[in-house]
Formats: C-alpha cells, structure tokens, sequence
C-alpha cells in the first residue's frame, strides 16, 4: 500500500509540475553535475545562475497582470522597460548617488510607466483578441521613437551624454557611482570565494511577488482573472471590462520599469536605444517555460520559469565551451536562448481556450 | 421466434470507466435485424460512452478500451475507427449535421464516394483527373431516398433546405454507403436524437421513415429524449441509468409515466399542482416600459411589461420572436432602449452593475458564454458575482482598503448550494466546464441564489438538460420563490414547463407582448397567441 501511494503521489507531481519542465529540471541538473567534470567553477555557476535569476524575475512577473486579465502575453514590455531608462537616466541627471538613486529611479519611472500603460491598454481594449500582435508592434515602435528622444531630449549629466557634442545619450551609461549593485549587495551573504547570494535582489522580487499574489486575492485582482478567464462573464456580473484591462496593462509595465532597474543595478549598465528592443521575448519565453499558458500565470510559474530558463542560459555555454574547448560561449548562448524561446513558444498554444 | 436466430449485433458484459469512474457496467443486449430499439435514458447514463465503443471511437482507446466482446452477426469485433464499423454495415446519423452546406443534397449524399468516369484529361494525367458521373450521383441519391420513402430535390442545395430535410439527406448517406459494393450494406444505423431539431411534422415523417427502413431489414437503434416517438415506432426499448441497463423490454403496453419513472428511477409527478397565488393585489415591482432590444435574431420592438411582486411571470413565444431579448436588455447584455422602473426607482439600462445594484438578477440561457467561469473552480462560479456587487465574502483590512476573498466562506456557501441544489461534482474545487449540462444549470442558478436577488430573470432553465435535472431546477426556483417571497421571471421555449411553473404567460410575437394569460388556461389559447392571433379576454 504504501509503494502505490508513494508512486501515485510522484504522478500527482509529474501530472502537476508537467514534463516539459522536469525535463528542462533534470536537463539543467545533468549541467550542474557535468561541470565540475570539465573544470567549470560550480561555485561560480549557481552564483551567476541566482544572480541572472534575479536580474530577470522581476521582468518575468510584469507577464501576470496582463495574462490574468486577457490581453496576452505582454510582448509590449519594451514600453516599460522604457519608463524604468527614463526614471533611471533622471535620477542619474538629477545626481541622486547610492541607494538613495536607485529609489528616485523607481519614484520617477512610476508616473511614465502608468501613462504609458494607460495608453497602451487603451490601445489593447481596441484590439481585442489581436493583443499580442499589436503588442509587439507597440514595444518595437516604442523603442524606435525613443532611438530619437535620447538623443533630443536634454540630458546634460557629463556622465551620460556623448563626449564630442555634449548632448545626446550615450547607448550604454555605466550605474557606476549611482545605482550600481545597491540591491545586490545590500545584505548580500558570501560564501566562499565565488559564492554571492544577492539577497536584495531577492527580497525586493520577494515583495514585488507578494504585493501581486496579494492583489490577485482581492476583490479587484479576483475581478481581474474573471475577465480574463470570460470577459461576457464579468460584464454580465458588472464589472467594466476596459477599466481592468487597463489597469492590469498599467501594472505590468510599472512592473516592467521596475524590472529593468534591478537588471541594470546588477547588469552595472544602462542600455539605451535599441537595448530593450528584445527584452520581451526572454521574459515571455521563461514565463511560458515555467508552465503558464496565454491566459493562466501564477507566480510559481514565474519563479520556476526564469530560474529554469537563466540556469539554462548561464550553465550551456560555459559547459560546452569547456567541452569542446574553444570560445564559443557568444554562438552558443545566441543558439540556446533562441532555442529555448522557440520552444517556449510553440507551447503557447497549449492550455488557451 | 427470433431466438434461435443469430442476432445482427450482440453486446456482451460491456463495461467501461474513465479513470475509476464506472460509466458503464456489465451491459448486455442484442438487436435482430430489422428491429428498432429505443434506448433512452437521462443525459450522462451511458448511451452516448456506449455507442462510441460501438463505433471503436478514440476517446475510448485512448482511455484504456472497454471491458466485454461487441460480436456483430457472430463474429467477435473491435472497430478502430467509424469507417471499420461502416465496412460492417453500421452507420450513424449524428444530431448535428455534418453536411457541406453549399453542395446539393445529391452530392453530400455521395461526398467522398462520388462515382467517377474517365475524361481525356484522366486519359493524359492519370485517376486524379477523372470526373465526376453526375448522372450516377444522382441515381445514387434517388435510390437511397427512395429507401426513406420521402420526396426530396436531389439538387437542391443543403443551405436552403428546412431542417428537416438536412436530417434526410444525412440519413440517406447513410444509406447510400453500400452503392458501390466496397462495403456490406448497411444493417444497423444508430440515430443518435435526430428528432431534437426537428418540428413535430418533420419528425412525424421522419418516423414513418424509419418503419419504412425497418421493413426493408435494417436495424435501428434510436436515441431521443421525446418519450412518445421511442412508444410509436420503437420494437423494444431499453432504459439506462448510472451505467446500467434498467429495463430492456418490448414497447407494447409501456407508457411514458413509466418510462419517465425508469429513466429518473423516482417517481415524476406529472401533473405537479398549480400554484396557488393570488397576484392581482400585489403591488408593481418591475414596469418595463416601451422597451426595445438590439439582440441579433431576438430583436425586441416594443414591450411594456407589469411584474407583481412575488408572482412567477413566464415569458413564452417561438423562437427568434424576441422573447430572449427581454432579459438580455434589460440586465445589460445587449444595446437597448426604453423606460424600466423597478421597486418605484427608474433603471439606468445598458449597464449590468447598476441592475445587478438594484437588486436583479439573471441566468442566462447562454450558458457556457455569458453564465459559467469555464475554467474556475465552482467556488468562483457560486461567489464571483456575489462577492463583486454586494461585497459578499470578502475580508476587509485597513478600513476596507485591502479586501482579501475569504476562501472558507467561499468553500462554505458554494456546498451549500452543492447540497441544496443536488450538483454532482467531485467537490467544490472541480472546474466548471466538468460539469454534464445540467448540473452547470445549477451552478448557474447557486451564483444567482447567492445574490438574495429581489427579482430573478431565468432565461431557458432547462435547455438542454434531462428530465431529472430538468424537475429539480424548476422545483429549486419554485422553491426559492416560496420561501424568500423573490420574484421570478421564466424565458423559457416550453410552453408546457411554464404552465406547470408559472402564474401567468406572456407570449411574444414579433418583438412586442402578444397577450398575457393565466397559467391555467388551455394550451390552444397560448398557441394562438404565438402564431399572432389576439385571445379576447387576454388580460
């Protein structure tokens, strides 16, 4: 008796957990095990793997809202990915140095990523059932015009403006000095010589994660899975569809713009121009991977997800490239990071009504 | 005397579970040739699970087969496909057609058999390029007609044909299966309720039909909820119920009380009492006013409406008349105009919170599309609404800044209504699109209970849904109306089910009210309000 619930209790889990990630699972493990083997550091392994984690999470979260309320994968992240550059570029012009910074870069993201998802969910209410194509089309031609904003608007910080004209951006801003690793390093546990545990990362990704969960339990977060799940549902029980969706858009590009200061905090650097123009899709693929669908998301999804798809994209390339022994560690991670959104997209399908 | 004879299709000890659960047990039975047997039984007994086995469909296979032997003329079968069991002579006619609707009645009967003859461009790029023998199609279709024993224009396209005749052609397919000689003829078609669709005189002919192809040897097994027609053409008939085969008896001396009661397995009192409710001094609670409806194919021109507070109001009529757009505008659903005053206030129309804030509320009779939360548990389909409009089931912190959904409550309210309403499910957390037909009609009407409405517009309750199921819903609304004094009124195509329910019938013809009569009065008087003709004492 006790064999067959134990095994029925495995199956619960595979039926749960779903093979593609116990695959992905036992693929990354396989990595792990292989790279002490071929004179890879594994210290330094799942110390990049945690840190990529937690780069990226943040942007992987900004799927939620827009998932539970029906308007699809959020393809337009670039948009806030946008309003975080501009809250990080003015907190930097204004000369909030340290931690202090990295708040105002958050403060000053806050109201251009709720216009701008004001206006982008507008555009989605238009368009309804055509959500993810046009927002693709929103992020990349979001990105094009602000290629001509850096350069227009009048930044002056010397840090940040090209050097010859002393006006215009620069495509890459070093956070050296303002904001660079103040989650990284606050409260950070080391382990060894090339062991970092980057737990302010972790905790505000921890907290993001929570105030989501949280809002997804409440009445208005509740209204928002029915619109998803049936918009005829919800308008015959009175809730205003457009209004959701708006706010859902809304809250996955704050979470966007907030995703992409943690990532540059860690990263070191501000990537302007074309920089967010293929952020969406790693974030849409891990989110996917982690076993959402185009209208289910929870956050374990999230967490499973991106740590599935960044333990994959750090550990490849440094194990192959120490097993074929040339540098190709570029190459292959081009390979496998389109591999895996190739993959992950293919199972979009699966599970939509 | 047929005894000796081996019978044309024998099923022995069939028995069949989806992943532990029994949906059929140990059913044996055999059909002779040229019988027509009536198998009837109320939605999830087993009748469909058991004609897909008969058919070898995937779903079976792909659930770990079926226990017990199919054996067809003697010989043991295991079809896996339609077509394998269509080389056998045995063909099914399906309640939705499956017809191109653009090709004429001779050629969907002959589709992707078509007799071919050779032209010269077969001569030069080979069988593909053969071309149709029209002329042979259309002997083919007229033979296989013939058979039926009906008139039908062999050229006269699918698309602008009465429904009626869309169900012949699907049967004279059937028929036509053996023309060329590839297959056995057919022997055994299953009809799986060709009669719902159709009107009463249709399905007349339809039945004269089938004793006409019982006469030429072929046998039939015949699937329909209309308890009458199984007593006027069936041979013998057999009951199921939960998996098993309840009676299996001869059709002679049998009435519909009693198939009724084996189906249900407890009594179905068919003349339930009318009610008792003096309506006439009560005061006015809903006053629908010159109200106009843009519903697509239930447009509403103009209908003024008094409801008494506390009466059960049907709202009768034939099909796309508008009867379905009363509701549907009112609550909000659909683009709509006019004057609704409900309990002495005037209702902002167009816009579903204000109706639901009022105090009313709707089952809708589209209930996969507007009533049901497919995809969420039961929990979610009970309270959502609830929870909402009147902030039911929610925990408030902060001075009701964060609310949070109180899953007890939530849990607890939704097996109440598990319990009251009779819903099969495995338990509360189950998805809502698990559900048979009519268990979802309940849960439809447990979210609208959970409302306390003041006023409840049921539209099409028992669309759908058998007779059990069908007994219980109306009984819960009664119900309801009894204990909490709440005013219902019942959109329903079934004359018959809303003078069992009702106090008085309004009937709608052509978008407005064409009279309102009391429940009591006899059916004729309700027919010829429907077809447009004024009753004089019409009240």
């Amino acid at each position: 008796m006790e064999n067959i619930t134990i095994i029925d209790r495995i199956r619960d889990f595979i039926k749960h957990f779903g093979w593609p990630r116990i695959i992905i699972g036992l693929f990354l493990l396989t990595l792990f095990v292989m790279a002490p083997f071929v004179g890879v550091n594994i210290n330094t392994s799942l110390s990049d793997t945690l840190n990529r984690f937690g780069m990226n999470c943040v942007m992987v979260l900004a799927m939620v809202p827009m998932i539970h309320s029906g308007c699809g994968l959020n393809f337009g992240l670039p948009l806030g990915i946008i309003a975080g550059l501009l809250g990080g570029t003015l907190a930097i012009e204004f000369n909030f140095i340290g931690p202090t910074s990295f708040l105002m870069a958050m403060i000053f993201a806050t109201p251009f990523a709720v216009i701008f998802g004001w206006g982008y969910g507008k555009l989605l209410n238009k368009v309804k059932g055509g959500e993810m194509m046009i927002a693709t089309y929103v992020g990349f031609s979001s990105v094009a015009f602000m290629c001509m904003m850096w350069l227009l608007l009048p930044y002056s910080n010397p840090t940040m403006v090209w050097g010859y004209t002393g006006r215009g951006l620069r495509t890459t801003i070093s956070t050296e000095g303002y904001y660079l690793h103040v989650l990284n390093d606050f409260l950070a546990i080391r382990i060894g010589e090339h062991f970092v545990f980057p737990t302010g990362m972790f905790l505000l990704f921890a907290l993001l994660a929570f105030v989501i969960w949280a809002f997804l339990h409440s009445k208005k977060g509740t209204a928002m899975t029915a619109v998803g799940s049936n918009p005829v549902f919800a308008r015959a029980c009175g809730i205003d569809i457009d209004k959701t969706r708006i706010l859902s858009v809304i809250l996955s590009t704050w979470l966007g713009a907030i995703g992409i200061l943690v990532y540059q905090q860690s990263f070191g650097f501000i990537q302007l121009y074309m920089g967010p123009f293929f952020m969406a899709l790693p974030a849409v693929s891990a989110i996917l991977i982690g076993g959402a669908s185009v209208n289910k998301a929870s956050i374990t999804n999230v967490i499973v997800g991106t740590f599935l798809f960044q333990g994959i994209l750090t550990m490849t390339p440094s194990v192959m490239n120490s097993v074929i022994q040339t540098d190709m560690s570029e190459v292959i991670r081009i390979v496998v990071s389109n591999g895996m959104i190739l993959y992950a997209l293919t199972r979009k399908t699966e599970a939509t009504r | 005397m047929k005894d000796k004879k081996i019978p044309l299709l024998e099923m022995k000890n069939i028995s069949k579970d989806f992943s532990g659960n029994q949906v059929l047990n140990d059913i044996n039975f055999s059909i002779q040739k040229g019988e027509i047997l009536g198998l009837v039984g109320e939605n999830g007994a087993g009748k469909s699970t058991l004609m897909k086995i008969l058919f070898g469909m995937d779903e079976i296979r792909t659930t770990g087969g079926y226990g017990g032997q199919v054996i067809i003329k003697g010989e043991v079968v295991n079809f896996n496909s339609s077509l394998d069991a269509l080389e056998k002579g045995i063909g099914m006619v399906h309640q939705e057609f499956s017809l191109l609707p653009d090709f004429s009645a001779a050629e969907n009967i002959v589709l992707n058999r078509e007799p071919l003859k050779p032209s010269i461009m077969s001569e030069l790029f080979g069988d593909r390029m053969n071309s149709l023998n029209r002329d042979e199609i259309d002997a083919i279709a007229k033979t296989s007609i013939e058979k039926l024993g009906i008139s039908l224009d062999t050229s006269m396209k699918v698309s602008s044909m009465p429904v009626g005749h869309k169900q012949f052609t699907e049967i004279a397919r059937e028929l036509s299966k053996d023309a060329k000689g590839e297959t056995n003829p057919i022997e055994l078609l299953v009809l799986d309720e060709p009669t719902a669709v159709l009107s009463e005189k249709e399905a007349d002919s339809l039945l004269i039909a089938m004793r006409k192809l019982a006469k030429q040897g072929i046998a039939m097994i015949f699937i329909s909820h209309r308890l009458n027609e199984i007593i006027d053409v069936c041979d013998t008939m057999m009951v199921m119920r939960d998996g098993l085969i309840i009676k299996h008896i001869p059709i002679e001396g049998v009435n519909v009380q009693d198939i009724a009661r084996w189906m249900v397995g407890r009594n179905v009192s068919n003349s339930s009492k009318p009610r008792e409710f003096d309506y006439t001094d009560k005061p006015t609670i809903l006053d629908i006013q010159k109200l106009w409806v843009d519903m697509p194919g239930e447009t509403v021109k103009n209908v003024s409406l008094e409801v008494k507070k506390g009466e059960i109001l049907g709202i009768g009529g034939m099909a796309g008349q508008g009867k379905l757009g009363i509701p549907n505008g009112v609550m909000g659903l659909y683009q709509s105009g006019g004057k609704v005053v409900f309990d002495g206030k005037e209702l902002l129309l167009n816009n579903p919170r204000s109706l639901l804030d009022a105090g009313l509320a709707f089952v809708s009779e589209d209930r996969r599309g507007v009533g049901l939360l497919l995809d969420e548990s039961l929990e979610w389909n009970v309270a959502f609404t609830a929870m909402q409009v009147q902030d039911k089931y929610l925990k408030k912190y902060l001075k009701g800044f964060m609310t949070w959904r109180d899953s007890k409550a939530i849990e607890e309210v939704t097996q109440k209504y598990i319990d009251q309403l009779e819903i099969k499910c495995t338990s509360s957390k189950q998805k809502a699109k698990e559900l048979s037909g009519g268990n979802q009609q309940k849960i439809c009407l447990a979210k609208a209970f959970a409302l306390e409405p003041k006023l409840l517009f049921v539209s099409e309750p028992t669309r759908g849904i058998d007779i059990g199921a069908k007994a219980l819903v109306l009984e819960s609304l009664r119900k309801y109306n009894r204990e909490l004094g709440t005013t219902i009124v019942i959109i329903s195509s079934e004359l018959e089910e809303l003078r069992a329910i009702c106090d008085r019938i309004a009937i709608v013809t052509d978008g407005k009210i064409e009279g309102i009569l009391e429940a009591s009065k006899p059916s004729e008087d309700f027919g010829l309000l429907m077809i447009g003709q004024k009753v004089e004492e019409a009240i």
